[in-house]
């Protein structure tokens, strides 16, 4: 059983719902990435979701794409993510990884040798946002050959037929896109999420997690409520922004978020 | 001259095999061989659907076809003329040398046949805003152009590196009504402008119509602005029949997105003895690596929507592009080129800042001609190869733009202030 679907069914026997960090591997500078990694688990996340930077992240708001430039500029690039997840392993191995990010990285690796690498590193999932189940055959193939979980989008705008097509093809779990925009967009309506995730599951029995503005305790225990896992990212990512000139300082400043929305979703 | 290596592709279609059976291009995902298709977030594949199912009606709907044609001829100016330029060919001493005069539309270039096309196609989808992306702003001023004259809200997208470069633009769009908005992110040119459109397409889906200024992004839009701009060489083929009685042996065009050299290609892609030469941008040099030449120097990859020719590094990031020309300065191509180069259908070739700028002030001299400098590079190499062919041959040379816009670049080279 892939580690994803084992957390997520852990959590379901617990009647626990799913605590999903984003960080942007490298931000603010590499080394910070597995500690803050670690504390993050520590903190209540139950997945890790991993974004790999990309020098045109076209479904970011400015928060990521910011996050994205920063780690760029140490030249944090596929194979160092892997590196980092390779290290977190060495002392956690049973925190799910997902991997997000954009299709190109992985092109220019090969499908085949980076799904492999993937594997070896301990990655359990990739999301890649630019890539929809139209164009996913091949990278899925490859990933699935590792027990790797390709994890799909969908959207408001997605009608039955999409739900349908995406949740043939989808494994671990689903991601679902609370608004129409990019990330870090403070556009969240918890019940029309609800209604959109009561159609959703008449096509699908995998777990659904929602991301994209999710703030604060408050609306990830309103998320939680209509959905099996909370995705929370930008207002981690924002946080690195204002201390990236105090990296020691980052893992106790996320980790005091996490762990608020760890409690609140708990008490909900 | 910069000529590009060959790729081969195994086991693919020839464009030539089109036309006996094999089915036109792009397939219904909008593939060309590997290339195209549509990688974008999920978000923005039901309206993307939305927009093919729109344009595969339109493009069959009689009414639709009238009324752009209508457009084309009284508020774009169409035909545009093919002009014989004499003394140029003479001076060259070779081939002579035919300029397509898309400089003549209204707007001053080849980027209004797209879209007006488009828009007559949002108005059809009851769509009230349009956003656009510009590099040279040629596009922006179209898009402007087209929304002023509809009554919708228009928004362009700018690198602010283009924005200082191609001022005045800056300013016709403002006159138009539209807002520029200036793209500080990365690179700061048409690349993240394009990014940011797509940002501000997926936030406000439903009343807003992102018109593409080249024949690149997802499907349908690669095959869509070609339809659009294939008036081109539509017209090109009926005037030099009638001026010189047979097709031209060569057809020449600047590639930024490749949106003015498919335009003129595409109607020719079947006569495999027209000889296809789309030009890049060599910027200060291929051997620099200071140049927007994905066909010639960079690598396949998958960026904005496709999956084409990229600059591209070997982590897939992507690189930053140097033209004189805000135009060509672009890291992709549309996905039809990558598939013409593979198959050797078509030749693409680079041309420096300085061969561009030389051919630049040599149609102005000799034929009163002042190009835009992306037409420069069409020119500069069209210049070349004539120069190699006997004088009974025929070379078509794409003028896809005027040169006012740019003449505050060329001023600044000769360190003049206007
Ligand atoms: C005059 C002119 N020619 C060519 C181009 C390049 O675009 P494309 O390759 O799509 O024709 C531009 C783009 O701004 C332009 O303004």
């Amino acid at each position: 059983m892939s580690r994803i679907k084992g957390r997520f069914e852990e959590l379901a026997q617990q009647q626990r719902k799913a605590l999903i960090p984003y960080i942007t591997a490298g931000d603010p500078q590499p080394d910070v990435t597995v500690p803050l990694l670690h504390s993050l688990v520590e903190a209540g996340a139950d997945l890790l979701e991993i974004g790999v930077p990309f020098s045109d992240p076209m479904a970011d708001g400015p928060v990521i794409q910011a996050a994205c430039q920063r780690a760029l500029e140490h030249h944090v690039t596929l194979h160092q993510v892997l590196d980092m997840v390779t290290e977190f392993r060495t002392t956690d191995a049973t925190t799910p990884i997902i991997l997000m990010g954009y299709l190109n990285p992985i092109e220019v690796w090969g499908y085949a040798d980076f799904a492999s690498a993937a594997a070896t590193a301990g990655v359990d999932g990739v999301l890649t946002v630019d890539m929809p189940p139209e164009e996913a055959a091949a990278l899925s193939a490859e990933l699935g050959r590792h027990d790797i979980d390709t994890i799909f989008l969908l959207a408001p705008t997605s009608d039955e037929q999409r739900m349908e097509l995406v949740s043939e093809v989808a494994s671990g779990f689903l991601y679902y896109v609370s608004f129409k925009g990019v990330t870090g967009a403070n556009r969240l309506d918890v019940a029309s999420v609800g209604d959109k995730l009561q159609e959703l599951r008449k096509h699908t029995a995998l777990p659904i997690g929602v991301g994209f503005g999710i703030r604060d305790a408050e609306s990830a225990a309103s998320v939680a409520s209509v959905a099996d896992a909370v995705v929370i990212g930008s207002v981690l990512v924002g946080k690195i922004a204002e201390l990236a000139e105090r990296p020691t300082d980052i893992p106790a400043a996320l980790s005091a978020t996490v762990a608020d929305m760890r409690s609140a979703i708990d008490a909900a | 001259m910069n000529s590009c290596k060959e790729y081969t592709v195994v086991g693919q279609t020839r464009p030539t095999e089109q036309a006996t059976g094999a089915g036109p291009l792009p397939d219904e995902r909008g593939h060309f061989g590997i290339y195209g298709g549509r990688f974008v977030a999920e978000t923005l594949m039901p309206p993307l659907n939305e927009l093919n199912e729109a344009y595969q009606k339109y493009l069959k709907d009689p009414d639709f076809q009238a009324e752009l044609d209508a457009d084309l001829a009284h508020f774009v100016g169409r035909p545009s003329p093919l002009y014989f330029a004499e003394r140029l060919s003479k001076q060259v001493g070779g081939a002579r040398i035919f300029l397509k005069r898309e400089d003549l539309n209204h707007t001053g270039a080849h980027k209004i046949n797209n879209t007006v096309g488009q828009a007559l196609l949002a108005q059809r989808m009851g769509k009230k805003r349009i956003i656009a992306e510009t590099g040279a702003g040629q596009h922006g001023v179209a898009s402007a152009t087209v929304a002023a004259r509809m009554g919708m809200e228009c928004v362009v997208y700018m690198g602010e590196e283009d924005i200082r470069r191609q001022a005045i633009n800056v300013y016709r769009m403002r006159l138009l009504g539209a807002e520029v908005v200036s793209v500080t992110s990365g690179s700061k040119t048409l690349k993240d402008a394009l990014n940011e459109a797509m940002r501000d397409w997926v936030t406000n889906v439903d009343n807003t119509f992102y018109i593409i200024g080249t024949v690149a992004g997802p499907h349908p839009y690669p095959a869509m602005v070609r339809d659009f701009q294939a008036v081109i060489g539509r017209e090109t083929r009926r005037q030099i029949m009638d001026m010189a009685g047979r097709l031209p042996d060569a057809l020449v065009a600047c590639v930024g997105g490749g949106s003015n050299a498919i335009g003129l290609f595409y109607p020719f892609i079947n006569d495999t003895d027209v000889a296809l030469h789309g030009v890049e941008g060599g910027g200060e040099g291929i051997d620099t690596g200071r140049h927007a030449a994905p066909l010639c120097a960079g690598s396949p990859g998958v960026l904005h929507g496709n999956r084409t020719y990229l600059m591209e590094d070997s982590d897939g990031q992507i690189i930053e592009t140097h033209s004189i020309s805000a135009g060509l300065d672009y890291p992709g191509v549309g996905p039809e080129h990558a598939w013409l180069k593979d198959t050797g259908r078509a030749q693409y070739a680079a041309v420096t800042d300085d061969e561009a700028m030389q051919a630049f002030h040599q149609l102005t001299r000799v034929e009163g001609i002042m190009p835009a400098l992306e037409s420069s590079h069409a020119l500069a190499h069209a210049v070349k190869l004539a120069a190699g062919m006997d004088s009974d041959k025929i070379i078509v040379v794409n003028l896809s733009g005027r040169g006012d816009k740019d003449v505050h670049t060329v001023a600044a080279l000769e360190g003049i202030t206007v």
